[in-house]
């Protein structure tokens, strides 16, 4: 491993300078030069424009130095200082393939002023946090959290390194993965350790969840898997719980930034946040129009269910595409799947086939999603589904419904 | 400005339930399925023609597959790609996300002075979204994922990012690459006469051999992933089925929706 400067083709135009996170680069002379404290993180290299900087990363490390990668780490996802719940169950997953393995689990925290946050993520089950706090860090970026992620990896040589599949984690994780060159297995339900090997093995549906497949990354580390949201239990929290933390020290430059984040645009209407909520309540075609969907969305308000749309819905203009669920769409696994008036295309079903629990309401018995239905009601929807509303609220007044 | 659109031809969905694994590398036996241009891959092509009919931009197709893997380039070809190129080999077999990228990347080095790289947001086989942030990486340029809108000013692109809850304006200096979701654009449909023009059409090959990468960083021995076990999961079965008066419904539902531990 080693990083090169070719002066041939140094310009002396400073832009490795703005793009390295940690100072460790310098223009002398019209010259670059990388200082001791490089971390090899790859920043510069992104920023140069003359192709004048090489880092070196060895594809295929040699298996004697596989050892020297040691613990579990956590990207601990945060927006608007706020944790994702996917952080805290990916704690709760790493907590456990770290104790099999005897080793330490560490959650890597990036943002603008979220220290606070650190006790948390303890309680949670770290025995060590990794902190890059900068202003620059505020609004999740691919290259400024990469380039700080590859730093990680090259100083603290993680064994294991998970990450949340939101679109997050599916932005960084394959960016970091390309970096340091090692294996990546995304959208993973199930995580263990292999008793003979110690090695991790990724368990992830395939094919729309037709087909399940256990990969391994037997040669490369660290071993990087996103986990789908929602599958993992979140551990209790022990406040009592002892953690240390440690500070990344970073200079981030916002200029060195090339694809910039230049506006936010909030949907208040958490409605449509269909992957992390525990029920969805989704319409298909059987709704017959747009006005309708409102049954559908009395019923999600009741239940506090996020709502979903099968694709017709969605293609015929009924509802905005990042409420459809399937093959096109967005793959879910709630608690609770409520399917109305969707007749579950093979399309439809393999995004929504993990649910824990599916409820079907479908005027035809022989639909097919009345076929993997936990419950499948033989009715009308635009009658079932309001009379079930008006129960859930009549019981919530007796004070019987905790939901 | 040239734009490289990056497609896969993946097997029809529907069409699942026949397919059968090597035993012993536990990868998929592609022969004799069905075979559809990814349907993400289809918005990527129809934005990279929607710029070329605005504004004359090249755009080049091209995917890593096996010979038959043509018939998904005819069709990107038909939508008005001005050239379509087959990145095909033995070596480029049993590639996992990170070798196909390597592959990908060599051509795109091959093809020279790309401006812009379109991808669908994932796969429908795989649905890993790997490819396209992996891609970036490799040819050390920016990446927008899930992007639904994109304007191309001169040297400049403004996207607009979905994420979970709501989205963001991101702005990039060219080159980069962008991964699109579905709701970015309607693909068009090729006429009878653009596709028998796409048939006629020349598709270059371009095996290991073409392209200047090291030999270990393709197919199996470039690949850090190994599946190690496939299986089909035990299909889901038909619970308990409920009839009745809607009130009735109601209130049986209620239980379940109230009470879901117990069930």
């Amino acid at each position: 491993m080693g990083i090169k400067i070719i002066l041939d083709n140094c310009t002396g135009c400073k832009k490795c300078m703005t793009g390295c996170p940690f100072g460790e680069i310098e223009v002398i002379e019209k010259k670059a030069l990388v200082k001791e404290g490089c971390t090899l993180c790859g920043a510069c290299q992104e920023a140069c424009e003359f192709e004048a900087i090489e880092v070196d990363r060895p594809a295929l490390q040699s298996t004697a130095d596989l050892g020297k990668y040691r613990g579990v780490f956590v990207f601990a996802e945060q927006h608007d200082g706020e944790l994702r719940s996917c952080t805290l169950e990916l704690l709760g997953a790493g907590r456990r393939l770290a104790d099999r393995l005897g080793q330490e689990l560490a959650a890597v925290l990036l943002g603008d002023e979220v220290e606070g946050l650190w006790q948390n993520l303890v309680a949670h089950g770290a025995d060590k946090v990794y902190l890059a706090d900068h202003p620059t860090l505020g609004l999740y970026q691919t290259e400024s959290y990469a380039a700080v992620l590859t730093a990680v990896i090259s100083k603290y040589m993680p064994s294991i390194f998970l990450f949340g599949a939101t679109t997050t984690g599916r932005d960084l994780a394959p960016r970091l993965a390309s970096r340091v060159n090692t294996g990546l297995t995304a959208d993973c339900t199930s995580l263990e350790i292999e008793a003979e090997t110690g090695l991790l093995l990724q368990t992830r549906p395939a094919w729309g969840g037709n087909i399940m497949a256990t990969i391994k990354t037997a040669n490369d580390r660290p071993q990087m898997a996103t986990v789908r949201p929602n599958v993992m239990k979140k551990p209790t929290p022990d406040t009592g719980r002892e953690g240390e933390i440690i500070p990344i020290p970073v200079s981030l430059d916002p200029k060195g930034i090339k694809a910039r984040v230049v506006e936010v645009i909030k949907n208040h209407d958490w409605s449509v946040q269909i992957e992390e909520a525990e029920i969805v309540v989704a319409g298909g075609r059987g709704l017959q129009n747009a006005e309708n969907f409102e049954v559908i969305e009395s019923l999600a308000k009741t239940l506090g269910a996020a709502v979903g749309a099968s694709r017709p819905v969605v293609d015929s203009g009924w509802k905005a595409h990042s409420h459809q669920v399937g093959q096109t769409g967005k793959t879910v696994q709630p608690k609770i799947y409520i399917a109305c008036g969707i007749s579950g295309a093979v399309q439809h079903r393999v995004g929504m086939e993990s649910a824990d629990m599916i409820i079907a309401i479908n005027k035809d018995p022989d639909a097919p999603i009345m076929q993997i239905a936990d419950y499948a009601v033989v009715g009308d929807l635009f009658q079932v589904v309001p009379e079930l509303v008006k129960e859930l609220k009549s019981r919530r007044k007796k004070g019987e419904s905790a939901i | 400005m040239r734009i490289v659109v990056c497609i896969k031809q993946v097997p029809d969905i529907a069409e699942m339930e026949k397919m059968e694994t090597d035993p012993e590398t536990g990868n998929i036996i592609r022969e004799g399925l069905p075979a559809i241009l990814n349907p993400f891959d289809e918005y990527a092509m129809e934005e990279a023609v929607s710029w070329k009919e605005r504004n004359g931009d090249e755009v080049i197709a091209v995917t890593m597959g096996p010979p038959q893997a043509e018939d998904a380039l005819i069709k990107c070809l038909s939508m008005g790609a001005d050239q379509a190129i087959l990145l095909s080999d033995r070596q480029f077999a049993g590639s996992d996300t990170i070798a196909t990228t390597w592959t990908l990347a060599g051509a795109i080095r091959k093809i020279g002075d790309v401006d812009l790289v379109l991808c669908g947001q994932q796969a429908i086989d795989g649905d890993t979204a790997q490819v396209g942030p992996m891609l970036a990486e490799n040819l050390h340029i920016p990446q927008i994922t899930y992007v639904s809108r994109l304007v191309l000013e001169g040297k400049y692109i403004t996207t607009t990012r979905e994420v979970e809850d709501g989205y963001e304006v991101v702005r990039c200096k060219l080159p980069a690459l962008v991964t699109v979701v579905k709701g970015i654009n309607i693909p068009r449909v090729p006429t009878y006469n653009s596709l028998s023009e796409a048939m006629d059409k020349e598709i270059p090959v371009w095996g290991a051999e073409d392209l200047d990468i090291e030999k270990d960083r393709l197919g199996l021995p470039g690949s850090p992933t190994a599946v190690t076990r496939v299986w089909t999961p035990e299909s889901r079965s038909q619970g308990q089925v409920l009839r009745g008066e809607p009130s009735e419904l109601a209130k049986q539902l209620a239980e379940v929706l109230l009470n879901p531990l117990q069930n």
